[in-house]
C-alpha cells in the first residue's frame, strides 16, 4: 500500500521556478518506485497545438489537443533514447477519462484535473482558454494529473488508463463500452436526492467538513493572492515610469547641463543608468508573477482535490444509505412474514384490515404469499450481505485511500511552501543587487 | 593650501589671496582695499542690507565672488550649525500656532557668543525668506516648506505633517547657513539669536514695507515689458531651468504614484497572514508550517509599511523641495530679466531726453514769452539748463542702474552654479538613501524567508523527512 516512509521514495522532480525547465517532473508528486506503471513506462504532455475541425453539432470550432508521449523506462535506462510513443488527446477526453475513474474508484479521492476556466485570474493574466500562457499551465497541470493516476496504488493498474495513453482512435468506444455512463448516471442522480443516514460514520463526516473548510480556505487565500499580485505588479510598473524621466532628465544634462558639471561627474550618463536599471527592475516583475502563478496553480490542485475528498465522503454515505435501506427492507419483509405465519397482527395494514373486512384469505393464498416472502426475504438477505460488504470494503478502501491521500498533501503543500519561500528569497536577493547597483550609480551622480 | 584656479578667473589685476582652510571650501578674491570684504564670513556686516554695501565696490570684483574648490563639502570646516527641532504647540486667545527650537552652535566673531536657543514659528520662517529675497533679488533662496499641504485647520498640528515641516524648515537654514551670502546677513543673524520681542521689533523696523511695496509694484510693472537683449547664458539657464523643472515634477508626480500603489498593496497584503492562519486551524501535520507562513508575511507586511513610510518621509519632501526651487528659480530669472528692462528703459529715456535737448537747442524763441516779458535767450537758458539737470540726473541714476545690473547678473551666474552644485547633492542623498533603505528592506524580508527555510529544515530533520538541499 502507500507508503510513504520507505527509502524507495523517488521524488520526480520539480514543480518548477522557471516554467522553461518544468518537463516530465514534478516536485509535488511523491512516487513509489513500486507502482506498476511508472516502472514500466515515462509519461509527458509534451507538446500543444490548437486545431479546428467539425464539432458535434457540425459547428467549426477551434480548440487544443495536447501531445501525449511516452517512454518505456528500460529503454531510456539503457543510454538510447528511443522515439517516444506519442497521440494527441483535448481536454474533453481527458474529462471523460476522469468521470471513468471516479465511476469505477468511487473510494478513491481521484487526482484532479486543471481548472476548465481561469478563474481567480487578475488583469494582467488572461481568462481566455486561447491564451498561450493559460494553454501552457495547461499542459503542465494535465502532464501533473497523468503522473498523479499513474502513480496511483490502485489506479494506476487500470486498463482503461492504460489505453488512454497508448490507443488513440479506439480508446474512446473503448471506455463508452464498459458501461460506466449510466452508473454514472444513477449515481449521480442519488447523490442529488436528499437522503439521511441513521448512523453516520464519524470519521467521514469529519473528512467531509475538512473537505468543507479546506475549500474555502483555500478559495479565500487564492483570492487574496490574485489582488495582492495585481497591486505588486502595479508599484513595479510605475517604476519603470522613473526609468523614463531619468532618461529624459539625462537627455537634458547631456544637452544642456555640460557646463555646470564638474569633472569626473557625468550626470547623464549617470542618470542614463538610472534610467536602464529602472526600466529592468520593472520588467523583472514578469518573472516574478509567473512563479507566483506557479504556487497558486499548486493551491489549486487542493483546491479541487478537495473537492474529490467530499465526492467521497458523499459516496461514502450513499453507499451506508444503501445498506441502511436494504436493511430496513428485510426486516420489514421478515417482520411481514412473521404476521403472516403467526396470523397476528402487530402492527396496523390497511390489507389486514380490508382481509378481516372482506374476509381472510384461503389458506392457498396464504401459503402462496408466504412463498413470495421467502424468496423476498433470501434475496434481500442476499442484498444485505452483498452491501455490507460493499460498504465495508467501500470503506476500507476509502480510508486507505484518505490516509494515503492526507500523507500527500501533507508533503506537498508543505513542499509549496517551502518552494515559495525559496522564490522570495530569490527575489529579495535580486531587489538587494538592483537597489546596490543603483546606489552605486547614484553614487556618482 | 591649494587654491585651484576656475575658469571664470578675471584677470583684473588682483592679487589672489591664500584663503585659510576654515573657509568652508570656498575662496575669494580681494580686491585692492581689503576692508571691502564684504563677503568674507569673517567680517562683521555692518549694515543689513548688504545690497547697498555692494554697490560701491567695482563690478569687476564682484564677479569673483564665489570661487568654489572642486572638491565635495567638507564638514568639518563648517563654522556654524543650525538644528530646528521640538515642536511644541501655544495657545493664545486669538489662535493656536506650533514653535519650534532653533539651536546655533558657532565659532563665527560677529556672534556675541557661541551657543544660541530661541524658539521660531513659521512665519518667523517666512519673514526671514522674503527679507533675504529682497535684500538679494538675484540670488536663489532655498524654498521653505508649503504654508498649508491640505485644507482644514486639523491637518496643520497633525504629526507627520508637524515632522515634515520640522525637517523642512531645518534644510532651509542650514541651505542659508550655508550660502556664503546669506550666511552673514544681520537678518540671519538675528533671526539665530534674538528673543521673540527683539525679533517683533526688528520685523518692525527696516526697509519698509512701503518701500517693499514700491519695488513690487514697479517689478510687475517693469515684468510687463520685455527684455530685448539677453545674454545668452540666461537664455540657455532658463532652457535648463524650464526643462528641469518638468523633469522634478514627474519625479515628484511618479513618486507619489508609487507611495499610492504601495499603500494598496499592502491592503491586499495585510490579510495574506490571517487567511494562513485560518488554515492551520484545520490541520494538523500543516498547522506548524502553515502559521509559520503567515508569521512570515505578518512581519513582511510590517517591514513593506515601513518601507513606504520613509518613501514618504524622506525622499518624496526632497524631490518637492525641488520642485519649489525651480519656482523660485524661475522668479529669479524674471527679477533680473526685470533690472534688465528697467536698465533698457532708462537707457531709451535718456536717449530721448538727450534728444529733446537737442531739438530744442534748434528752436526760435515764442512770441509767448516776449508777451511776458522775458528775453528769449533767457528763457532758452533756463530751458537748457533745466534739461541738462535732468539729463544728468538720469544719467546717474543709470550709472546706478548700469551697476546694478552688472552686479545682479553676476551675483545670479556665480549662485547658479553654487546652486547647481547643492541641488546635485542633494538630490544625489535622497536618491542614495532610498536605494539604501530598499537594500535594508529587501534584507530584512531575505532574513524572515530564510529563517522560515530553516524551522522548515529542523522540523524535517526532527522527523526523519527527506532532505530538501
Amino acid at each position: 500500500m502507500a507508503d510513504s516512509g520507505s527509502e524507495d521514495i523517488a521524488v520526480i522532480g520539480n514543480t518548477d521556478l522557471t516554467p522553461s525547465e518544468s518537463q516530465n517532473n514534478l516536485k509535488n508528486t511523491m512516487v513509489e518506485k513500486g507502482t506498476s506503471l511508472l516502472k514500466k513506462m515515462e509519461i509527458s504532455v509534451a507538446e500543444a497545438e490548437k486545431r479546428t475541425g467539425k464539432n458535434a453539432v457540425n459547428m467549426q470550432e477551434t480548440y487544443t489537443v495536447y501531445l501525449i508521449e511516452t517512454r518505456p523506462v528500460d529503454a531510456a535506462s539503457e543510454g538510447t533514447s528511443p522515439v517516444p510513443d506519442s497521440l494527441w488527446r483535448r481536454y474533453s477526453e481527458f474529462e471523460l477519462l476522469r468521470n471513468y475513474l471516479l465511476v469505477t474508484y468511487p473510494f478513491v479521492v481521484v487526482p484532479p484535473l486543471p481548472e476548465k476556466r481561469a478563474e481567480f485570474v487578475w488583469h494582467k493574466l488572461s481568462a481566455d482558454n486561447m491564451d498561450p500562457d493559460f494553454v501552457e499551465r495547461r499542459r503542465v497541470g494535465l502532464e501533473n494529473f497523468l503522473l498523479r493516476v499513474a502513480s496511483h496504488p490502485v489506479l494506476a493498474r487500470d486498463n482503461i488508463f492504460y489505453l488512454f495513453l497508448t490507443e488513440e482512435k479506439a480508446w474512446k468506444e473503448t471506455v463508452f463500452e464498459t458501461g460506466f455512463q449510466a452508473k454514472a448516471d444513477s449515481r449521480i442522480k442519488a447523490l442529488n436526492a436528499t437522503f439521511r443516514v441513521k448512523n453516520p460514520d464519524k470519521r467521514f463526516a469529519e473528512m467531509k467538513h475538512y473537505g468543507d473548510e479546506l475549500q474555502a480556505v483555500v478559495s479565500q487565500l487564492l483570492r487574496v493572492r490574485a489582488r495582492a499580485a495585481d497591486r505588486f505588479y502595479g508599484v513595479y510598473k510605475v517604476h519603470g515610469n522613473y526609468g523614463r524621466v531619468f532618461s529624459e532628465w539625462s537627455a537634458i544634462e547631456k544637452e544642456m547641463g555640460d557646463g555646470l558639471q564638474s569633472a569626473g561627474h557625468h550626470m547623464d550618463a549617470c542618470l542614463q543608468q538610472q534610467a536602464d536599471m529602472h526600466a529592468r527592475y520593472a520588467a523583472s516583475i514578469d518573472d516574478i508573477l509567473e512563479e507566483e502563478e506557479h504556487y497558486a496553480d499548486q493551491l489549486k490542485e487542493y483546491l479541487f482535490y478537495a473537492d474529490a475528498l467530499r465526492a467521497v465522503c458523499r459516496k461514502h454515505e450513499l453507499t451506508q444509505y444503501e445498506l441502511e435501506t436494504a436493511v430496513q427492507d428485510l426486516s420489514s419483509k421478515k417482520q411481514q412474514r412473521e404476521e403472516l405465519a403467526t396470523g397476528t397482527v402487530r402492527t396496523f395494514s390497511l390489507k389486514g384490515m380490508t382481509s378481516k373486512l372482506f374476509g381472510q384469505e384461503t389458506p392457498e393464498q396464504r401459503e402462496a404469499k408466504l412463498k413470495m416472502l421467502e424468496t423476498q426475504i433470501e434475496e434481500g438477505e442476499e442484498m444485505v450481505k452483498d452491501r455490507n460488504v460493499e460498504c465495508e470494503e467501500f470503506v476500507k478502501g476509502a480510508w486507505t485511500d484518505i490516509e494515503r491521500f492526507k500523507e500527500q498533501k501533507d508533503h506537498d503543500l508543505r513542499e509549496a511552501l517551502i518552494s515559495y519561500a525559496i522564490m522570495q528569497i530569490s527575489m529579495c536577493k535580486k531587489g538587494i543587487q538592483v537597489w546596490n547597483n543603483a546606489k552605486e550609480c547614484f553614487s556618482k551622480m | 593650501m591649494s587654491v585651484p584656479a576656475v575658469d571664470n578667473t578675471v584677470s583684473s589685476g588682483n592679487a589672489s589671496v591664500a584663503i585659510p582652510a576654515d573657509m568652508s571650501g570656498q575662496m575669494l578674491d580681494l580686491d585692492e582695499d581689503d576692508d571691502l570684504e564684504v563677503f568674507s564670513k569673517d567680517t562683521t556686516i555692518t549694515d543689513g542690507s548688504s545690497f547697498n554695501a555692494s554697490m560701491q565696490t567695482s563690478p569687476a570684483s564682484m564677479i569673483n565672488q564665489y570661487k568654489f574648490e572642486e572638491e565635495e563639502e567638507d564638514v568639518g570646516t563648517k563654522d556654524i550649525f543650525v538644528t530646528v527641532d521640538n515642536p511644541e504647540s501655544h495657545v493664545t486667545a486669538i489662535e493656536t500656532y506650533i514653535t519650534y527650537r532653533v539651536m546655533t552652535k558657532t565659532t563665527r566673531s560677529e556672534f556675541d557668543s557661541s551657543e544660541f536657543e530661541v524658539r521660531r514659528r513659521y512665519q518667523d520662517f517666512l519673514w526671514l525668506k522674503g527679507r533675504l529675497e529682497e535684500a538679494h533679488p538675484t540670488l536663489i533662496v532655498h524654498p521653505l516648506p508649503e504654508k498649508f499641504v491640505m485644507k482644514g485647520m486639523v491637518e496643520r498640528f497633525n504629526e507627520d505633517f508637524i515632522e515634515t515641516r520640522r525637517r523642512a524648515l531645518h534644510r532651509f537654514l542650514n541651505r542659508i547657513a550655508e550660502h556664503p551670502i546669506f550666511s552673514s546677513t544681520e537678518d540671519f543673524k538675528i533671526f539665530l539669536t534674538a528673543a521673540s520681542e527683539e525679533l517683533i521689533s526688528h520685523k518692525k523696523q527696516g526697509p519698509g514695507f512701503l518701500s517693499r511695496m514700491g519695488e513690487t509694484v514697479k517689478a510687475v510693472a517693469a515684468s510687463v515689458r520685455g527684455v530685448r537683449n539677453r545674454p545668452e547664458e540666461f537664455n540657455d539657464m532658463q532652457e535648463y531651468v524650464e526643462a528641469f523643472s518638468q523633469k522634478i515634477n514627474s519625479l515628484d508626480k511618479v513618486t507619489q504614484r508609487i507611495i499610492r500603489e504601495q499603500r494598496e498593496y499592502l491592503e491586499e497584503l495585510k490579510e495574506c497572514g490571517p487567511t494562513y492562519t485560518l488554515w492551520s486551524n484545520s490541520e494538523q501535520e500543516l498547522a506548524e508550517p502553515l502559521k509559520n507562513m503567515a508569521d512570515c508575511l505578518d512581519r513582511c507586511y510590517k517591514e513593506t509599511d515601513e518601507q513606504v513610510k520613509q518613501l514618504n518621509d524622506q525622499l518624496s519632501p526632497a524631490l518637492h523641495e525641488y520642485v519649489l526651487c525651480t519656482e523660485t528659480l524661475k522668479a529669479v530669472i524674471r527679477r533680473r530679466d526685470n533690472i534688465q528692462a528697467d536698465f533698457e528703459a532708462k537707457t531709451e529715456a535718456l536717449a530721448t531726453k538727450k534728444a529733446d535737448r537737442e531739438a530744442d537747442s534748434k528752436v526760435l524763441s515764442l512770441a509767448w514769452d516776449s508777451l511776458v516779458g522775458r528775453s528769449p535767450e533767457e528763457v532758452k537758458q533756463q530751458r537748457q539748463q533745466k534739461l541738462k539737470a535732468e539729463i544728468k540726473e538720469m544719467k546717474d541714476d543709470l550709472e546706478k542702474l548700469e551697476d546694478r545690473l552688472e552686479w545682479a547678473n553676476n551675483a545670479l551666474k556665480s549662485d547658479w552654479t553654487r546652486w547647481n552644485k547643492v541641488m546635485r547633492t542633494d538630490l544625489r542623498s535622497a536618491f542614495v538613501d532610498t536605494a539604501e533603505r530598499n537594500v535594508s528592506y529587501y534584507e530584512k524580508c531575505l532574513a524572515i524567508w530564510e529563517s522560515f527555510l530553516h524551522s522548515q529544515r529542523t522540523d524535517a530533520e526532527a522527523n526523519g523527512k527527506a532532505d530538501f538541499s
